[in-house]
């Protein structure tokens, strides 16, 4: 039986586990589940798969709903947190709520379960407002949305500014078998208010896990969104991201994703502006080695007129790893005025790696400012040297380049812990102890 | 303290270097002079150890040692510092993190701990207020922006910091307004000693009416073909390079 049979195969059984009051979702779940039962999983025919290919991923025997409930110590996974400041938590073992991990409330917003806001009438109305309003029905996330049970509910109210980051953390502990998984989010964010989240997969084992994630963040007027993706799994575990962002007026979303390792990693990130003056941020740090691939596909959609979208990924090559770009931005005609901004730089340490960067513009309106570039280049030689010549080490110098390469995109992270954090998971990959955070 | 002898060097089979011969002594300032792609920038980047020249023939050595084969970086610990025609620009690392990382690297390569961020902050402020430099800069990315002046000052910056044996500064003057040219000078006269030693690359007297050499050379086709004393770069600066072409010829 392969994986698509398998997973068709489980699809009672999981329904009769779930508890879900909203026949709304629950018709919404039903279609995604045929859906994808039609269409089955991403191939390399498909231009959007063209350079990731999913093939050894997915012939792995994966279990699909781990039954246990594992626990795991605080002591063992702590470093997983960004744990030097107060923040909100929402942890799950290998899909299951750890309530002893977390630190979720209901005092004034919601920072808790889906799988709670599922089984709750008085969350209905939210629940069926927003639930798979943006998601698009592509193979993966139609598949997502068929097994949606769990994963993290944010509902933050009008004029709320939440006073500490949240942090979505799933641990997989798979001690037995390969594990897929499937985490939904939903994150609701009223007019005026302001939130800050933190996303982490993380494999606790060294067999297989395969983690298919879908996350729909709406932003209402005057909103503010900074979402942070932390991707440094094991060599064993792939990510499929999709990731679909809703803004209306006036709102400033971003998204930083650092992308450091892990088997495959593909992200599907999605931006929709739905009302004038918006900014949307999309940044990233690629620094992989080994034979890891990373996959930055984005979408940003344009609908309306004065707003701005400001791409920047910067990727850093070594050893047989691989990686893609594909950035596509659409213009539609009444989006006049728009100001898009794309750049993906890419340095290949080593002659065997590669990278695919293929951006992707589509306009419709003639007074708009769009750029774009894209540059694929080795560490600067003169550079190298300059450092050198004040008594810099080669390796150290690397380290300093490439640093300064990816600053653009460290610079711009607000939470101070989380960039000190960030720049201590580049300084031990590059194996360098610089004595400073830069 | 510095002996080239018959040194050819050569980029992509293209032959720059011609069998120079140098000696500098501890105490001495030495000029050279020499018109545009004579290899002055070649002579001084294969002194700082660029790999991506090849020395075809000759030797250099330092204090008596062969350092041809040593990277850049164990030249520079062993007091070797150029001074940059075209600084590199490096965002996101500022002034003060890149002469603290130069230090402590230098530093540990000679056995010793890091200097006490105490007196690393004392010294950067000694140095910074010697080249009449803005306390701003120094939180700013390395040559990020910086005009050429503000450029060629960073790098004096960084040898006052970094106390060469060997200072080799390679256009310095240009970019220069002139009262930063007699404010660089000044910091690189008040470096001076008897124990070591300055190069100093240029086209134009100016520099050398401030720092007075002692001896001053005429680098031409990748060759030292004149060398004199202070007056021959007055000379120079009234004639140009023709006769020295034609006494050639
Ligand atoms: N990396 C290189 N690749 C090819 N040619 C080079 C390289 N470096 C130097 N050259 C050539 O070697 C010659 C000497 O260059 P160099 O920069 O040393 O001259 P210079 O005397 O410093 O001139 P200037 O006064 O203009 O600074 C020039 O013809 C230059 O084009
Ligand atoms: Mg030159």
């Amino acid at each position: 039986m392969d994986l698509k049979e398998k997973i068709i195969a489980s699809h009672i059984a999981f329904e009769n586990k779930t508890n879900v009051k909203s026949d709304v979702i629950n018709k919404i779940r039903t279609k995604a589940f045929q859906h994808f039962e039609t269409v089955g999983f991403p191939s390399k025919k498909m231009e959007a798969w063209k350079y990731t290919s999913l093939n050894s991923v997915l012939k792995q025997d994966y279990s699909l709903f781990p039954e246990e409930d594992v626990t795991v110590n605080l002591s063992e996974v702590k470093k997983y947190f960004i744990h030097d400041i107060d923040t909100y938590k929402i942890v799950f073992i290998d899909g299951k709520y750890s309530s002893f991990l977390s630190e979720t409330t209901h005092d004034k917003m919601d920072i808790c379960l889906l799988s709670s806001a599922l089984a709750k009438s008085k969350y209905s109305a939210v629940i069926e407002n927003y639930f798979n309003k943006i998601a698009n029905q592509d193979n993966l996330t139609a598949l997502n949305t068929a097994f949606a049970n769990e994963g993290a509910y944010i509902h933050i109210p009008k004029n709320v500014e939440v006073e500490k980051p949240i942090q979505i953390i799933n641990f997989i502990t798979g001690s037995k078998s390969a594990t897929m998984m499937q985490p939904r989010n939903l994150i609701v964010v009223e007019q005026n208010a302001h939130v800050q989240i933190i996303e982490r997969h993380q494999s606790l084992t060294d067999n297989n896990v395969l983690t298919n994630s879908v996350t729909e963040i709406f932003a209402d007027r005057h909103s503010t969104v900074d979402y942070y993706k932390i991707q440094n799994d094991t060599k064993t575990a792939s990510l499929v991201d999709n990731t679909f962002i809703e803004q209306q007026s006036n709102t400033e979303c971003s998204v930083h994703t650092f992308s450091f390792g892990g088997n495959i990693t593909r992200n599907n990130l999605n931006f929709y502006q739905k009302g004038e003056h918006i900014d949307s941020i999309l940044k990233g740090i690629t620094l992989i080695e080994g034979k890891q691939h990373v996959d930055h596909n984005t979408l940003v959609h344009h609908i309306e007129p004065n707003c701005e979208s400001h791409q920047d990924y910067k990727g850093i090559f070594d050893e047989r790893s691989t990686g893609v770009f594909n950035g596509k931005v659409i213009v539609e005609k009444e989006a006049q005025k728009t100001n898009a901004y794309q750049q993906n730089n890419n340095v290949l340490i080593s002659d065997n790696a590669t990278i695919n960067a293929k951006p992707q513009l589509e306009i419709f309106a003639d007074d708009v400012k769009c750029s774009h570039g894209c540059t694929i280049g080795q560490l600067d030689e003169d550079g190298l040297f300059y450092m050198q010549q004040r008594g810099i080490p080669k390796k150290e110098a690397k380290a300093l380049l490439m640093y300064a390469f990816s600053n653009t995109v460290l610079e711009s992270v607000k939470i101070p812990e989380l960039q000190q954090r960030i720049n201590r998971i580049i300084a031990k990959k590059l194996g360098v102890n610089l004595g400073f955070d830069l | 303290m510095l002996h080239i002898q018959n040194l050819h060097a050569s980029i992509d089979d293209k032959e720059i270097l011609k069998g120079i011969d140098l000696n500098v002594k501890a105490g001495e300032v030495h000029a050279i002079m020499g018109p545009n792609g004579a290899g002055k920038s070649t002579m001084a980047n294969i002194i700082a150890g660029k790999e991506e020249y090849e020395i075809t023939q000759g030797n250099i050595t330092l204090e008596g040692e062969d350092i041809s084969e040593l990277a850049p970086e164990e030249r520079a610990h062993k007091g070797v510092f150029l001074s940059f025609q075209y600084p590199v620009e490096i965002p996101g690392v500022t002034v003060t993190n890149f002469i603290k990382t130069a230090i402590n690297e230098t530093r540990k390569a000679k056995g010793l701990e890091d200097m006490p961020a105490k007196d690393m902050l004392k010294m950067i402020r000694e140095k910074a207020a010697l080249l009449e430099m803005d306390r701003k800069f120094l939180s700013r990315s390395l040559n990020q922006g910086f005009s050429g002046g503000e450029k060629k000052r960073n790098e004096i910056f960084q040898m006052a910091m970094l106390e060469p044996k060997l200072a080799i500064l390679d256009e310095t003057d240009s970019g220069l307004d002139i009262d930063a040219l007699r404010i660089v000078a000044n910091g690189v006269n008040k470096l001076k000693s008897k124990n070591n030693a300055v190069i100093v690359i240029t086209h134009y007297q100016r520099l050398l009416d401030y720092i007075k050499p002692d001896f001053v050379h005429v680098l031409y086709d990748g060759k030292i073909v004149k060398s004199g004393d202070a007056s021959l770069a007055l000379e120079l600066e009234e004639k140009g390079y023709d006769w020295i072409k034609k006494e050639l010829a």
